[in-house]
């Protein structure tokens, strides 16, 4: 069998590179998508560590990650088409109307 | 040996695939990409016996979350996009905090590993009806989450449809 560390490892290389992408992409869309990334590798190590100790519960909790994600991405989406109903634009730093 | 040299292969197209996602310039790519690390992890899951998440990010994820990505890309103008920086002004800096988050924690995970303490047990294979027990737990454990979860989602469906509704009267 692979040991645990394996996969966590894989879980925090894809968790940097959506905190990469989280923190230098401009358009929304593909921050949003990191986001996605992020709580996939969370996903990944709570399968792995319900694996190692042999317990359904980890599955269970990547279970309730994956509703959020759900939840988050609609949420997050019908945002983005209201603000470029209003704005014409999906560039991060261009999204300042509380900045003054 | 054959579960090494496939969770080679699972990883190394999850990771590439998640760069890709990250890097590229049209946005529908960045979704092509995403699906084929969804279904790089999903290959992950099915390699621990974990085949009821295997089947439920390969429904929910691949066909309903990417869909709907898919769908936001095309209705927000790709044209303009394209012509645009794709790196926020701030990127030298926030690349440089994120490979520093990333050094520490393959610091802590590889060289200290007492933190974790993971290799004493070998992992066995997980006993078959992985989905009988992932629902057991679900509905005998974790059944006031499960309902709270459910009420989250319906909150969630009534604010996207009011907020991509085109006038609030």
């Amino acid at each position: 069998m692979i040991p645990a560390d394996y996969y966590i490892f894989l879980g925090s290389g894809l968790f940097t590179i959506g905190v990469v992408g989280v923190l230098t992409r401009r358009n929304v869309l593909i921050i949003l998508m990191s986001i996605e990334l992020i709580l996939n590798a969370v996903n990944i190590n709570l399968v792995a560590l319900s694996q190692y100790f042999r317990s359904v519960d980890g599955q269970v909790f990547a279970i309730f990650v994956i509703t959020d994600a759900a939840a988050e991405a609609a949420v997050g989406l019908g945002l983005i088409i209201a603000f470029f109903r209003n704005k014409e634009t999906v560039n991060a730093d261009e999204i300042d109307l509380l900045k003054w | 040996m054959l579960e090494i040299v496939t969770f080679g292969i699972l990883a190394a197209v999850t990771l590439v695939s998640a760069i890709l996602v990250i890097t590229r310039r049209n946005a529908v790519h960045s979704v092509i990409w995403l699906i084929v690390t969804l279904f790089g992890v999903a290959g992950i899951y099915l390699l621990q016996h974990a085949e009821f998440l295997f089947a439920v990010q390969i429904i929910l994820y691949v066909g309903g979350i990417m869909v709907l990505f898919l769908f936001v890309v095309m209705l927000v103008n790709i044209d303009v996009s394209l012509k645009q920086a794709r790196f926020a002004r701030q990127w030298q800096v926030a690349l440089g905090t994120a490979i520093l988050l990333g050094a520490q924690l393959a610091y802590a995970l590889y060289n200290h590993g007492r933190g974790l303490n993971l290799q004493e047990r070998p992992m066995l294979a997980a006993p078959a009806g992985n989905t009988q027990a992932v629902g057991m737990a679900l509905y005998q454990n974790y059944m006031l989450p499960v309902e709270i979860a459910s009420i989250l989602l319906l909150v969630a469906m009534v604010g996207a449809v009011l907020m991509a509704k085109r006038k609030l009267e």
